[in-house]
């Protein structure tokens, strides 16, 4: 009997659409039911919009001052605490909120996890990407032990949030929590573009765009799209934009309707960042550039010439 | 204080990986291994810290096959003080690595540890994170800062969200995110010093470690490939082409 419990994901009182897309993941099994669990200072609103969510058979909260923030040291012990009641699964996202925290998880409860899973064959056996996606590989886990894994959002569309409203239930978790690990800040980027990981359009930019600057162009055209901003590793190392817009293997894995490269020459790391996408676009004064290989819609050359009159075009 | 840094040896990340045709693993005969860039990024740190006078010695450690051997060498060329090889030629999960650095930690009692966020050849992220559980001390993944005051270390990680900075005690796991530092490059006559540091191999069934290898994998796939698309010959083109593919 599989009972999936997902770990919820959230900021600022906001549930991440990454909960639904795990959801999504846990109903590949056809579990008996599929449980969220919120760990946070005032659950209660992030709650109600995981009970909206189709498929979830239940909503579990635990309200605690030291959840306000997700810390791995203090989350984990609880999940673990939870899990043990006949639970199957332990889900998480597969984002640096799931990937900091479920490796805790499972190295507590004695068991192995499986990362970043793109498809569930059965309960007990994933594939899931290695070697920056460029092998899939299919991994069995024993079906004695709970199983622990993360879920590659990108794999899995978010479920609906429909007419669903299922029961929210209070817990106590009596379980010591450790206080050397301390919230100092975090500084957060200001920005009403769409969020990157969850963008229908994103536009990114690469060490083609030249500075900090010039990245202006590549915001202006996101602008006039919707869409979200990213960027290769190049351009973030060089300082045109923060890091939490890098996509890639050590980036955001990302699955947009529409990507649109620019400047990008196509590195491995990158490409594996887009996969998913819909389609691509890719915008690059090189002809030979790889991310030809991969873009459904290639157009060669000046990104500073071409930008302006895509623009002009798009009027 | 002593600073231990997990130095993984793996497939170079230039390597186009092919996967056999019969599905049993990737082509790793004669393809070019290099330290996992994420363990040289946790080395520079640790050697930084030393120079900085925070550390007094800094122990790379690998768990692998004989011949890593080398690759150990360059992380003592690199200027790590001494190495230990954990020798096996298993191919052990991160389970079972979390378990065998435990082994060290309580064998060497570092202040600080120091990893990959992730192996590029598994991708797992998991063996920083697992090993804090295990040694029932902090962790602070995805470092992107390291500040080191007394008793306490600062890190500023790379979420999602932002940059995210958290407090921890000593000692600690950190696991290393690319924008940490540049790792120095090694010099020659480096490789000819580190030919007489410490270097000590341990048996890895000597250390009796509980195996952690839950999982199986029962078969290696290319991933569906995208194909090559149209080329269009100007912005106008562009804009007609995605009003077909209904995008616009
Ligand atoms: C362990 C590891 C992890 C990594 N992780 C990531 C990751 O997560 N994400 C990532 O992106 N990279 C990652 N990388 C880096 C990756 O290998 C590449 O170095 C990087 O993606 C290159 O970025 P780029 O395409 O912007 O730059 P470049 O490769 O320098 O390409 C720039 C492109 O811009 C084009 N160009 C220049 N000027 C113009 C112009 N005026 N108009 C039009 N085109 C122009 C050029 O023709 C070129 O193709 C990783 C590398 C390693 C080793
Ligand atoms: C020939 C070969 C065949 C393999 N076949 C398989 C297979 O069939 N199935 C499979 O699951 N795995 C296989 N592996 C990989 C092996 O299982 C991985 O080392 C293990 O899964 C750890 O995963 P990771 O490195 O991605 O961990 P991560 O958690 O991504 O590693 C993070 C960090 O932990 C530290 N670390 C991890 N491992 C070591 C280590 N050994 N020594 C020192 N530091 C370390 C490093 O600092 C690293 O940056 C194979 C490896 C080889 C060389």
């Amino acid at each position: 009997m599989a009972r999936i419990l997902i770990i919820a994901e959230h900021l600022n009182g906001k549930l991440n659409s990454s909960t639904a897309r795990c959801v999504t993941c846990a109903r590949e099994i056809k579990p008996d039911a599929i449980d969220v669990l919120v760990l946070s200072e005032a659950p209660d609103s992030i709650a109600a919009e995981a009970a909206k969510i189709e498929s979830v058979s239940k909503v579990l909260t635990v309200a605690n001052p030291a959840n306000a923030h997700a810390l791995a040291a203090v989350c984990a012990p609880q999940i673990a605490a939870v899990a043990k009641n006949g639970y199957s699964h332990v889900f998480a996202p597969s984002t640096t909120f799931g990937k900091d925290l479920a490796p805790r998880v499972a190295a507590l409860l004695g068991v192995a996890q499986v990362s970043d899973v793109m498809k569930a064959n059965d309960a007990h056996t994933f594939q899931r990407p290695i070697y920056a996606g460029n092998a899939i590989v299919t991994v069995h886990a024993p079906a004695d032990q709970i199983l622990v894994a993360t879920v590659r959002t990108a794999s899995y569309p978010a479920a609906g949030n429909g007419a669903n409203a299922a029961p929210i239930e209070a817990m106590n978790v009596s379980v010591e929590l450790p206080t050397h690990t301390r919230f100092v800040e975090l500084a957060q980027a200001k920005s009403d573009r769409p969020d990157l990981q969850s963008a229908r359009r994103v536009v990114s930019g690469g060490r083609g765009v030249g500075s900090k600057e010039n990245f202006a162009i590549i915001f202006q055209l996101a602008d006039k799209l919707g869409a979200a901003v990213g960027a290769s590793r190049a351009a973030v190392d060089a300082g045109y934009v923060p890091s939490d817009l890098q996509v890639g293997q050590t980036g955001k894995i990302i699955a947009p309707e529409l990507y649109m490269a620019i400047g990008i020459s196509g590195a491995i790391q990158h490409l594996t960042g887009i996969k998913d996408a819909g389609t691509i676009v890719a915008i690059n004064k090189d002809g030979e550039a790889p991310i030809f290989e991969v873009a459904d819609i290639g157009l060669v050359g000046d990104l500073f010439k071409l930008i302006p009159e895509l623009e002009q075009a798009l009027n | 204080m002593k600073i231990l840094v997990g130095y993984k040896r793996v497939v170079d990340y230039n390597v186009r990986i092919q996967v056999k045709p019969d599905g049993s693993g990737v082509v790793s005969d004669g393809v070019k291994l290099s330290a996992n860039p994420f363990d040289d990024i946790a080395l520079e740190e640790a050697l930084r810290l030393r120079e900085k006078g925070i550390a007094t010695e800094v122990i790379v450690a690998t768990i692998g096959p004989a011949d890593c051997q080398a690759h150990l060498r360059n992380g003592l060329a690199m200027g790590a003080n001494r190495a230990i090889h954990v020798v096996t030629s298993d191919a052990i999960q991160p389970l079972t690595a979390a378990r065998t650095l435990l082994k060290l930690i309580e064998k060497e009692q570092p202040q600080i540890v120091i990893l990959g966020k992730q192996a590029i050849d598994d991708d797992c992220n998991q063996t920083g994170q697992m090993l804090a559980a295990l040694w029932n001390r902090p962790q602070a993944t995805f470092a992107s800062k390291v500040d080191v005051t007394g008793n306490a270390v600062r890190v500023t990680r790379e979420v999602d969200a932002g940059l995210e900075t958290i407090e921890v005690d000593l000692p600690a796991v950190i696991t290393t995110d690319l924008r940490l530092n540049e790792p120095r490059f090694i010099k020659l006559p480096d490789i000819m010093k580190a030919k007489s540091k410490p270097l000590e191999t341990i048996e890895f069934a000597a250390l009796a470690v509980e195996s952690g290898d839950h999982l199986k994998t029962t078969n290696y796939a290319p991933p569906a490939k995208r194909s090559r698309g149209v080329m269009v010959k100007d912005a106008a083109e562009l804009v007609a082409a995605l009003k077909t593919k209904g995008l616009l």
